[in-house]
C-alpha cells in the first residue's frame, strides 16, 4: 500500500464501552467532513453500559459512497481484549495505532501492517494527575495523532472542540491541550502524511450530519404530534428522548412555560401503543417508537386501530430478531410483523426512510397518512441510520403547508344536519367521516369498538354488516397506494433485463454497488420502494424486467414475500440478495451475490467433441 | 345480539336540570346484561349522577376495556362519545384521550377481571400517574362471559356456583388504589344505590384520580351461598363509614344536619364533599389510618364502604406535565410546528 490513498480509506476505533470515546470519535468524524470530504460513521457497540468492547467505525469517500464497506485501513486498537480479533481485519499494508506505554512482544502484530506506537498512557499520565481525566484525555490525544497522521487540519479541530464545549468553557483548553500532545507527538516521531491522506474538497454542499432518530423526532415537531407514548428499548429511546428535547426548545411556551406537548413514559408498550390510540381517538396526533419486541407486545392494539379505524402513527427502528436476537445490531425483519400485525386479516401502511432526511419527511407525514387513512402507519427505520450519524440532504420544510387532518366533521356540519354513519363509506374511496369525542351535544356521537359493528357504528354480528366492512377496509387500502410516497427509480445508461430493488438503509450500499457493476460491464435498472402497499410502479417495474434482485437484511425474504403476496408476479424472476448477520450490508456483498448469479445465468461454452 | 335503541317515547312532566335536560337523555342503549344484574344498576346510578350534577352529556368520554362490566358503557349516557377498548387495557386509552383534551369528563368502565386480572398493571400505572378520572370497577369477583370462573377479587375460600373453593388470596383494588395515590378512593355497593350516586358524583367532581370499587353481584354466576359478592352476602357485612353528600360549587347547601354530625370537605373548584360521619374514629384525610381501619375491617369479615379516602388538593397528570390549559387536541399548525426559518438553524448546526 504505497500509493497513497487520498480520501478513500476505512479508520476503525476499537474501545472499551464508557470510556468516553464517543464523543473524542465522533469530532474524528466530523473534522474530516469539516474538510468538505464525506465520511459515514458507524457505531458497533454491545448492550452494556461499560466494559464490553465497542467500535467506532468511519468510512471516508471522497465519491460520497455512505454504505459499509468492509475491511480496516488503520485501526486504532485501544482495546486488549479484542486486539487480536481488530488486528486481523486490518487490511495487508493497512495501519495499526496503538497506545505503545507498555511494550509488546513482537507475535502481538502482524508483519504486513504498519505499526505507529503512540504512548498515550504515559503522555497522559505526565500531564494529569486525576484518573479520570487520564482516562478521557487520552482519547483526545488520539484524536490529536491522527490528526497529523492523516494530514486533517488542526484549526478544524479545535473549531470543534470549541463548539462542542460551548457550555462548559472550561473544557475547552485542555481538550485542545490533548489534542496538540497528540499531534505534536505523531508530527515529530513519524513521517506525516502517512499513505492515508485527507485533502480539502467540496464534497459536502450543503448536506448535514445528524441520525436518523433526531430527525424523525424532529419530523414528530413538525409533523404536529402532541401526544408521545413510549418504553425504553435501543435502538429507538434516542428518537422519543430527541422529541422530548425538542419539544422543550419549540415548544414551551416563552410567557407561561406550559408545554404544548405530552411525553409519557410509559410502564411497557402495550400501554404506550393505548395511549397513542386513545389521544388520536380524541383528535389529538400521537406516536409511540419502539423496536422489534414492542410490535410484537402492541398486536393487540394494532388490530383494534385498524378496525377500529383509528389513526396511530408507530416508529418501528428495527434490530436484530427475533425475541431478544440482537438488540444492538441491524436489520430489516419485521416487514412482515408490521404489515401484517394483529390476529384476523388485517394489513397495514409501512414507510421506508432511506435516511435522516427521510425519517423527518416520512415521520412528518406519517400523521397525515394516519388521519386522513385512519389507520395505523409504521414508519420502519433500523438501528444503521436510527442510531448512526449520516451525512444527508438538509431537512426541508414548507411554510405553506398545513396538517392534512382527514375526514372529520365539525360541530357546524353536524348542526346542519350532515348525516353522520362513522363507518358509512360516503365517498366510495373506503374512508369514512368521524368526529371528536365532546363536538356536538345531540350529534355525531357513536360508540368506538373491537367488535364488528354496521355502517353506523352499531354491534352487529350479522354476516353481511361483517363483510361490508371488511370489503370497505380492503377499498380504503387500495386508496392508501394512491397517497404514499412513490418508488425512486434509477435507470442505467444501457437498456438491460436485469432489476434491482430495495429499500430502507441499505440504499447507500445499493448505490455503490451499481457504480461498480456498471463499471464493470453488467447493468441493472434500480428501484426503491419506499411504502407498503406497493404503487402501480412497483408491479410494472418487475413486470419489465426478466430478473430483479431483492435486496433485504433479514433471512426469510421478508420484501419479497410482500411481493409475491400483494401482487400478481412470478417467483421465478424475483432473487434474493439476504445479509441478516447484524452488520449493515455492503456493496462488496451485493456485487459479488448478484455477479456470482448473472455468471452462473450465462451459458456455458459447449465441450469440444473428440474427434 | 344488536344494538337495541330506546324508543324516545317520555313523560311529559319528567323533571328537567339545569341544562334541561331529563335524565332520558343520560340514557343509552337497552341492556344486554341478565335481568337483576348488579351493573345495570350502576348504570342508572351513572344517570342519575350525571343529571343531578348537570353535566352536558357530549362532554363526557366513557371508555371501558373488555366484559359485562365493559358492555356497559353504551347503555347510559348515548349522546356521549364511548370508547370499548382491548381487554384490561382501558387506562391506556383513557390516559392518552385525556391527554389529548383535558377538557371532557373521563368515565372508565371496568370489571374485577379486566382491573385486577389481565388490566392490574395498567390499574395500577393510571392511580400513580393521576389521570383526571373516574375509574369505577364493577367488582363481582366472576368472569360472567365465560361462564363463571373466578376472578382476581375473589375472596380466598368463597365458593363458585359449581362448588369449586377458590384457594387464592383476592386482590384488594381499593388498598391498592390508596397505595398508588389514588386521591379519592371510594366502595360502593350495586345493591345501595341511594348510597352509590353521590359516590359517582364526588368521583366526578373530584379533580385527579378517582377510583370507586363498586361491588356487583353477578345474578347468574356468583349470588349463591358461599359467595362472598353476592347481595345477601354484601348486605349483611356491607358496614358504611359515612354517607356523602355533594354540593356543587355556589350551590346552596340544602341538606339539613345536626352540627357536629358532618364533615364538609371543600374541593379545589369549590365542590363541597358534605360527609356523614358514621364511624366515629374514621378519617378520610388521613390515609395511613383509613388503609389500618380498612384491613382491620377486613380481617373481621367486613366489608367497608363510603368514602375512604380524599386530598382536597390533589395533583393530576396535565399539571405535572406542566401542559397549557387549552386541549392539545385544539392546537393547530401556528401553535405546533417550529417553521422553516428554525429549521434553516436547526440545519447549519448539524454541519
Amino acid at each position: 500500500m504505497s500509493q497513497p490513498k487520498v480520501n478513500d480509506f476505512v479508520i476503525k476505533f476499537a474501545n472499551v464501552n464508557g470510556s468516553g470515546s464517543a464523543s473524542a470519535n465522533r469530532l474524528f468524524a466530523k473534522s474530516i467532513l469539516r474538510m468538505g470530504v464525506p465520511v459515514s460513521p458507524r457505531n458497533i457497540f454491545p448492550s452494556n453500559i461499560q466494559g464490553l468492547p465497542t467500535w467506532y467505525e468511519v468510512r471516508v469517500s471522497d465519491a460520497g459512497y455512505l454504505g459499509a464497506r468492509g475491511g480496516v485501513d488503520l485501526m486504532v486498537a485501544m482495546n486488549p481484549q479484542t486486539w487480536d480479533r481488530d488486528l486481523l481485519g486490518i487490511e495487508p499494508g493497512g495501519y495499526l495505532v496503538y497506545d505503545s506505554t507498555k511494550v509488546l512482544p513482537p507475535t502481538k502484530f502482524r508483519e504486513d501492517v504498519n505499526v505507529i506506537g503512540v504512548p498515550l498512557t504515559e503522555l497522559c499520565n505526565r500531564e494529569y494527575s486525576d484518573p479520570r481525566q487520564r482516562q478521557l484525555f487520552r482519547n483526545m490525544v488520539y484524536v490529536g495523532a491522527l490528526g497529523a497522521l492523516l494530514a486533517i487540519d488542526i484549526a478544524e479541530m479545535e473549531k470543534l472542540i470549541r463548539e462542542q464545549f460551548s457550555s462548559k468553557d472550561s473544557l475547552i483548553a485542555p481538550n485542545i491541550q490533548a489534542l496538540h500532545m497528540g499531534h505534536s507527538y505523531a508530527a515529530e516521531n513519524f513521517e506525516c502524511p502517512i499513505v492515508l491522506e485527507v485533502c480539502r474538497s467540496d464534497r459536502i454542499g450543503k448536506r448535514i450530519f445528524i441520525d436518523g432518530n433526531s430527525a424523525a423526532a424532529l419530523g414528530c415537531v413538525y409533523g404536529g404530534a402532541t401526544v408521545a407514548a413510549w418504553y425504553p428499548i435501543t435502538p429507538s429511546s434516542s428518537l422519543a428522548e430527541a422529541f422530548q428535547r425538542y419539544c422543550r426548545n419549540y415548544r414551551s411556551d416563552r410567557e407561561t412555560g406550559k408545554n404544548r406537548f405530552a411525553v409519557i413514559q410509559a410502564e411497557d408498550e402495550l400501554a404506550s401503543i393505548g395511549m397513542v390510540i386513545g389521544a388520536s381517538w380524541n383528535g389529538a396526533r400521537a406516536f409511540t417508537c419502539t423496536s422489534g419486541p414492542g410490535i410484537s407486545l402492541m398486536q393487540e392494539f394494532i388490530g383494534l386501530a385498524y378496525f377500529a379505524e383509528i389513526p396511530a402513527v408507530i416508529f418501528d427502528v428495527q434490530r436484530g430478531g427475533p425475541s431478544t436476537g440482537m438488540p444492538t445490531r441491524t436489520q430489516q425483519s419485521d416487514l412482515l410483523a408490521c404489515a401484517y400485525a394483529s390476529h384476523g386479516d388485517t394489513k397495514h401502511v409501512m414507510l421506508f426512510p432511506e435516511d435522516p432526511h427521510e425519517c423527518f419527511e416520512f415521520a412528518a407525514s406519517a400523521f397525515d397518512y394516519a388521519e386522513r387513512l385512519q389507520t395505523p402507519v409504521f414508519v420502519l427505520s433500523d438501528l444503521d441510520i436510527g442510531m448512526n450519524d449520516r451525512l444527508c440532504e438538509p431537512l426541508v420544510w414548507d411554510d405553506s403547508r398545513t396538517y392534512e387532518r382527514g375526514k372529520v366533521i365539525s360541530h357546524d356540519e353536524l348542526e346542519a344536519g350532515a348525516d353522520f354513519g362513522r363507518y358509512l363509506d360516503v365517498d366510495g374511496d373506503g374512508i369514512t367521516y368521524r368526529t371528536y369525542p365532546g363536538t356536538h351535544p345531540t350529534r355525531g356521537s357513536f360508540f368506538t369498538r373491537g367488535t364488528s359493528k354496521d355502517r353506523y357504528a352499531r354491534y352487529s354480528e350479522a354476516g353481511p354488516d361483517y363483510s361490508d366492512n371488511m370489503q370497505r377496509l380492503l377499498r380504503k387500502f387500495d386508496t392508501c397506494r394512491l397517497m404514499l410516497p412513490k418508488p425512486v427509480m434509477r435507470k442505467a445508461h444501457r437498456s438491460t433485463s436485469l432489476g434491482v430493488v430495495c429499500y430502507g438503509s441499505t440504499s447507500p450500499a445499493m448505490n455503490e454497488a451499481l457504480d461498480a457493476l456498471e463499471e464493470e460491464g453488467l447493468d441493472l435498472n434500480a428501484m426503491r420502494i419506499r411504502a407498503f402497499p406497493f404503487a402501480d410502479e412497483v408491479v410494472d417495474f418487475i413486470s419489465e424486467h426478466d430478473r430483479v434482485f431483492v435486496i433485504e437484511q433479514n433471512r426469510d425474504a421478508q420484501l419479497r414475500f410482500l411481493l409475491l403476496n400483494e401482487c400478481a408476479l412470478n417467483p421465478a424472476k424475483l432473487i434474493s440478495v439476504l445479509h441478516y448477520d447484524g452488520t449493515p450490508i455492503t456493496a462488496r456483498y451485493i456485487m459479488q451475490e448478484i455477479s456470482s448469479d448473472v455468471a452462473a445465468l450465462k451459458p456455458k461454452p459447449k465441450k469440444k467433441v473428440a474427434p | 345480539m344488536t344494538y337495541i335503541s330506546k324508543p324516545r317515547l317520555r313523560h311529559p312532566n319528567l323533571r328537567t336540570n339545569r341544562f334541561g335536560f331529563t335524565h332520558r337523555d343520560y340514557e343509552g342503549a337497552v341492556s344486554t346484561l341478565c335481568a337483576g344484574c348488579g351493573h345495570d344498576s350502576i348504570s342508572s346510578a351513572i344517570i342519575q349522577a350525571c343529571f343531578e350534577l348537570n353535566l352536558p352529556p357530549h362532554r363526557i368520554a366513557k371508555l371501558s376495556g373488555i366484559g359485562c362490566s365493559s358492555k356497559t358503557p353504551t347503555y347510559f349516557l348515548g349522546n356521549s362519545h364511548g370508547f370499548n377498548s382491548v381487554h384490561g387495557r382501558m387506562p391506556s386509552v383513557l390516559t392518552g384521550a385525556n391527554l389529548a383534551n383535558r377538557d371532557l369528563i373521563y368515565l372508565g368502565i371496568s370489571g374485577d377481571g379486566d382491573s385486577a386480572s389481565i388490566g392490574l398493571g395498567q390499574f395500577a400505572h393510571s392511580l400513580r400517574r393521576g389521570v383526571n378520572m373516574v375509574y369505577l370497577v364493577e367488582n363481582n369477583g366472576v368472569y360472567g362471559l365465560t361462564k363463571g370462573q373466578f376472578s382476581a377479587t375473589a375472596d380466598r375460600g368463597s365458593k363458585s356456583k359449581k362448588g369449586a373453593t377458590n384457594r387464592d388470596a383476592a386482590v384488594d383494588m381499593v388498598m391498592l388504589a390508596m397505595e398508588l395515590g389514588a386521591t379519592y378512593v371510594a366502595r360502593g355497593f350495586a345493591g345501595d344505590k341511594a348510597q352509590l350516586v353521590p359516590l359517582i358524583k364526588g368521583a366526578i367532581v373530584h379533580r385527579g384520580a378517582a377510583f370507586i370499587d363498586c361491588i356487583s353481584p353477578c345474578i347468574a354466576f356468583n349470588n349463591h351461598p358461599g359467595s362472598t359478592k353476592g347481595f345477601d352476602y354484601v348486605r349483611e357485612h356491607n358496614e358504611a363509614v359515612n354517607r356523602l353528600d355533594v354540593m356543587l360549587p355556589r350551590e346552596a347547601i340544602t341538606v339539613d344536619y345536626q352540627p357536629g354530625e358532618v364533615e364538609e370537605v371543600t374541593q379545589h373548584d369549590g365542590s363541597v364533599l358534605a360527609l356523614r360521619k358514621l364511624a366515629d374514629e374514621y378519617d378520610v384525610h388521613d390515609r395511613i389510618a383509613a388503609m389500618h381501619h380498612l384491613q382491620k375491617s377486613k380481617a373481621a369479615g367486613e366489608i367497608v364502604t363510603g368514602v375512604l379516602h380524599v386530598d382536597p388538593e390533589p395533583d393530576d397528570l396535565h399539571a405535572n406535565l406542566n401542559t397549557l390549559p387549552t386541549p392539545l387536541n385544539k392546537l393547530t399548525e401556528k401553535e405546533l410546528c417550529p417553521g422553516l426559518a428554525a429549521l434553516e438553524k436547526f440545519n447549519a448546526a448539524y454541519r
